[in-house]
């Protein structure tokens, strides 16, 4: 009965085939959310892959955590050697996208000069932003005053978008993760490789 | 059993797209949540929206992932669901009109994207659980709280019951008693209420003070329901775990 059971099953669900089969089963570039950046460019957060990323998540307006969680990851890649941007790339999404519009994030980037040639300020749509969070791992909550509490997380993804590495510390520099960066950074962004 | 669900595949093989799910009219405002707006005391505010009169069951779940095969258990990346999605459907026990669980948040928001809706946030489902059969806010009456925690006391080795339960004030069943629920915004609900206040680094890693601060601590009912979706993961599934959907209005 179970053979049959499957069998049916089997008649019910073939079809379309998976549509990013060639990534790991474990990749977060199996979500399909389109990020738009500083300059206004938009492409499926897949594109990214390749190279290893250290991500995080950030709004625009907030004035306490989110400088530190940009200065923390600069401060990483300053720990990690300064690897050149096609070792090494910094991304970090809004949790904001009603304010955070293209030229909001242009601008953030300016106030903090930050280099864009290794970084991306980038947002989504609300939803897409959900899901994001929720492939990082990250919390957050808008607050009726248009604030956002939300967890500091730093991630490393590596090549092929596989969470390499994780940290909560922020405004330090977290020894065992910087560890981390260095060493997928070594293996040219591979966390599977010799 | 295994012949009901065969019957049931069987059914679904001829009958095409199934009928499209019940959603009742909920007309929020404002609603005192076990988890103040700002932290404080401040009511949630609720614009009015759709909610499925019944949770997402096995056979609905099952016309969905036949027509969205990505979402087979045998082909869903663990990046979208834990190594147990599903799994009840290997086994005999699986009923059709019995709510779906074993189903990630992912899974689920595939799903409410499916019938052209999305998950409920925290305070949406909230304010919908209020209600009694005469009530919009029963919360304050013992015999809700007691319904509410008898079922927590329920044995989670039992078999789940299948939907169509008695409809609430607004028509909808079963919100509480027969299975834990997904919410849109379970990764929101225990992130600190101000993350302005920083004195440490111990509280960054939180982005403020450890938990939100929750009301009306004599609502235990709802706190550990609150407890338990704050503890889970995106990927997770779990055998007491559903969902259902909701609209915007």
């Amino acid at each position: 009965m179970k053979r049959l059971l499957l069998f049916l099953s089997v008649l019910l669900l073939a079809g379309a085939a998976h549509a990013d089969a060639s990534l790991p089963g474990d990749s977060v570039y199996r979500l399909a959310v389109p990020l738009t950046d500083q300059d206004g460019h938009t492409a499926p957060f897949a594109t990214r892959q390749g190279t290893p990323q250290l991500v995080s998540m950030f709004y625009g307006s907030c004035t306490m955590v989110c400088p530190m969680i940009i200065q923390t990851m600069q401060a990483t890649r300053r720990a990690a050697g300064e690897p050149p941007a096609e070792r090494l790339a910094l991304l970090a999404v809004s949790f904001d996208p009603a304010r955070d519009d293209v030229e909001a994030l242009r601008r953030y980037a300016a106030t903090h000069k930050l280099d864009t040639r290794w970084w991306t300020l980038a947002r989504t749509a609300p939803q897409d932003t959900r899901t994001l969070a929720a492939v990082l791992g990250v919390q957050y909550r808008q607050l009726p005053d248009g604030d956002f509490n939300h967890s500091s997380a730093l991630l490393l993804l590596d090549a092929q978008g596989r969470i390499v590495a994780r940290t909560r510390i922020i405004g330090r520099t977290d020894p065992d993760f910087v560890t981390a960066v260095r060493k997928l950074v070594a293996n040219g962004g591979s966390s599977t490789g010799p | 059993m295994c012949r009901r669900l065969l019957l049931v595949l069987l059914g679904l093989l001829l009958a095409g797209p199934t009928l499209a799910a019940d959603y009742a009219p909920l007309s929020g405002g404002r609603f005192a949540s076990v988890l103040p707006a700002d932290g404080k005391a401040a009511p949630a505010s609720l614009k009015p929206f759709h909610l499925r009169t019944e949770p997402v069951t096995n056979a609905e779940f099952l016309a969905f992932v036949r027509r969205h095969p990505e979402w087979r258990r045998d082909r869903v990346p663990p990046v979208f669901a834990d190594g147990r999605y599903l799994s009840q459907w290997a086994g005999p026990d699986a009923l059709p009109r019995q709510p779906v669980t074993r189903v990630s948040w992912f899974a689920a928001q595939a799903y409410c994207e499916s019938e052209h809706a999305r998950l409920p946030t925290w305070y949406e489902w909230e304010y919908a659980a209020a209600a009694d059969a005469t009530r919009a806010d029963a919360r304050s009456d013992p015999t809700w709280r007691e319904r509410v925690l008898a079922w927590y006391a329920r044995p989670s080795n039992e078999a789940l019951p299948t939907i169509g339960g008695a409809p609430d004030l607004h028509g909808v069943r079963d919100l509480n008693g027969l299975v834990w629920e997904w919410v849109d915004d379970f990764n929101a609900l225990m992130v600190s209420s101000d993350s302005r206040e920083q004195d440490g680094a111990d509280k960054l890693g939180f982005c403020g003070a450890g938990a939100l601060g929750m009301e009306q601590k004599e609502n235990y009912a709802t706190l550990m329901r609150v407890a338990m979706l704050s503890s889970l993961e995106a990927t997770d599934t779990t055998t007491n775990l559903g969902f259902r959907c909701a609209r915007s209005d």
